[in-house]
């Protein structure tokens, strides 16, 4: 069994000098965004839709981390958005001065997302004490409580929606929080706790009797993925500038499990992947009226037909898996060709 | 090392699952550096209390790990206190590398370098597994499966090891080379409690055995001396008395 050493340090120079590339690469779009919504170089309609694009990106990535890789059934995730949205808004429109409303429209962000982080280890805590389905039954009325919770508070506009936001959600701001969920969630899951959430996944009696403190990971794995939600939600009520709590039903947290499964369950690639071509499709199928809501389940059922773990499932490009990761599959390859 | 200390003593153990009672009030112990089998049929309450010492099920009865009563604590920190173990059916992450399963076995662990050392370990004895380190755990061969499930019992350096049927499965020479293994672990000092069908491996690796049969101990005492005791050869080993 002979293995090549010298080929594999060539990867392994090749692989880091090109990860050079990455920031390089991030740097340069973030600097052409800047550029595109400065001197207006898109569309604006073509600008809409690649934010909506990128917001999808946060909130199926964020809904991966409890349903692909951890493999948990959360169906609640519209329910932090709208916690997120109407958290940000709020600050936006009622809190912050007006004149600073811009400057100060990162953190509204960050405390909409910091709020549906908290509701979401209230909402964690008794759900995971149960094991199995009951996450299912427990998110699917919490998002049901929010929503009405919503309609029946005045301040924030009852029904009839929120309104008064500045067109802050612009596309660096998207873009950088794209970049952020992307990276906190992938370091997560490369991580020591990351390995804990994918253990419960695979089999939980044994994660626990691996000495993998199940239940905290559980809980701060949903904390994570609510704060993200609820980033998205900030973003999303400064891109529309109007929100109402028919926005936040169980329709859009249908839109989000339908993002995932499509992409592929624990997946970042799979993340980006399937809410980009899900926004995408939607869209570019306008023309078609009505009959794309009946085109867009006859691709999901044909998908699960043909590759039931979504376009991506339990892979990844190579750009999202650290080196040595790498590095270890790629002598294992090295090593099964040498025999 | 010899039986000095009890290690783990459960006195009273009753496990039932509703009006079924799969354990029925049974006492036994182990001591420092023994290897203590138990051994009985399908459905005897072997898996059943192995289940409440790892704190997964609930029982009546006491429980005690070095003189600390079990009761109520979280699976997770039984293992911690140097319980390691090696579950029913294996319990293999199978879309995990086997590298990954060991490192999940040290999550509470945070002394980087001696973990190296315990992989260093766990790979001389298990050889095999290095090379398939960074193969789904999933791909493995039912022996591999196995030698996977003992080294993760080990990366934890427990003091003592559960094992829940590690014969299942595999053939007759695998057989007996985790139980080689088995008998070298515990030479280099881990106490070991082992659940088995697989009687006649068990009793002979085995210091002392307990035989359950149907929820209640019926026999109990040296491995050799019960090998050769009529009802259990009968009983278990096939062979007519």
């Amino acid at each position: 069994m002979m293995i090549n050493t010298s080929r594999i340090r060539q990867f392994k120079e090749k692989l880091e000098t090109k990860r050079w590339l990455l920031p390089a690469l991030l740097v340069f779009v973030f600097a052409l965004s800047l550029v595109i919504q400065q001197f207006e170089l898109l569309d604006p309609y073509v600008q809409l839709i690649i934010m909506y694009v990128g917001i999808n990106i946060i909130l199926t990535l964020s809904l991966n981390l409890i349903n692909g890789y951890m493999g948990e059934f959360s169906v609640g995730h519209a329910g932090f958005m709208a916690i997120g949205a109407y958290v940000a808004s709020f600050l936006t429109v009622k809190v912050f001065p007006a004149d600073m409303a811009a400057w100060l429209f990162p953190l509204a962000v960050m405390a909409g997302g910091a709020v549906a982080g908290v509701v979401g280890l209230v909402v964690a805590f008794p759900s995971f004490k149960t094991r199995g389905d009951y996450l299912a039954i427990v998110t699917l009325a919490f998002g049901m409580i929010v929503k009405s919770v919503i309609e029946n508070i005045d301040a924030l506009g009852g029904p009839r929606g929120f309104l008064g936001m500045e067109k802050l959600s612009t596309l660096p701001w998207v873009f950088f929080w794209v970049l952020v969920s992307v990276w906190v969630i992938r370091n997560l899951i490369y991580s020591n706790f990351g390995r804990g959430v994918l253990s419960i996944r695979e089999d939980e009696i044994a994660s626990d009797l691996m000495s993998v403190n199940t239940n905290h990971v559980k809980v701060l794995a949903f904390t994570v993925s609510s704060f993200f939600a609820g980033i998205a939600g900030g973003l999303f009520a400064h891109l529309l500038q109007f929100i109402n709590p028919r926005a936040f039903d169980i329709i859009k947290s249908t839109d989000i499990l339908i993002m995932v499964y499509l992409g592929g369950i624990g997946s970042i690639a799979g993340s980006v992947i399937g809410a980009t071509v899900y926004t995408v499709l939607l869209e570019v199928l306008r023309p078609m009226g009505i009959w794309r809501m009946v085109f867009m389940p006859l691709v999901l059922v044909l998908l699960m037909i043909f590759r039931p773990r979504g376009i991506m499932g339990l892979r990844e490009f190579r750009w999202f898996v650290p080196v040595r990761d790498m590095l270890a599959s790629r002598l294992w390859r090295e090593k099964k060709a040498g025999t | 090392m010899g039986a000095n200390g009890i290690m783990l003593s459960i006195e009273n153990l009753t496990i039932a699952y509703g009006n079924i009672k799969a354990v029925d009030n049974i006492s036994l112990e182990v001591n420092e550096g023994e290897i203590v089998t138990l051994i009985g049929a399908n459905g005897a309450g072997k898996s059943s209390t192995l289940r409440a010492i790892s704190g997964i099920v609930p029982y009546s009865g006491l429980i005690r790990y070095r003189h600390q009563d079990l009761r109520g604590v979280a699976a997770h920190r039984i293992v911690a206190m140097g319980m390691a173990q090696v579950p029913e059916g294996r319990g293999i992450f199978g879309n995990l590398t086997v590298m990954e399963n060991l490192k999940l076995a040290t999550w509470q662990r945070k002394d980087k370098g001696e973990i190296a050392k315990d992989y260093e370990r766990a790979f001389v004895i298990f050889p095999q597994l290095q090379k398939r380190k960074d193969q789904q755990g999933g791909t493995l061969s039912g022996g591999e499966q196995q030698m996977l499930a003992v080294a993760r019992a080990l990366m934890s350096r427990s003091s003592m090891m559960l094992l829940d049927e590690p014969s299942m499965g595999l053939a007759p020479m695998l057989v007996r080379d985790i139980f080689q293994v088995l008998c070298d672990i515990n030479r280099a000092g881990t106490t070991i409690l082992l659940v088995e069908q697989n009687a006649h491996m068990a009793l002979s690796i085995a210091s002392r055995a307990y035989v359950l049969e149907t929820g209640r101990i019926i026999l109990s005492g040296p491995g050799k001396d019960l090998l050769g005791d009529p009802r259990v050869r009968e009983a278990y080993l096939g062979v007519d008395a």
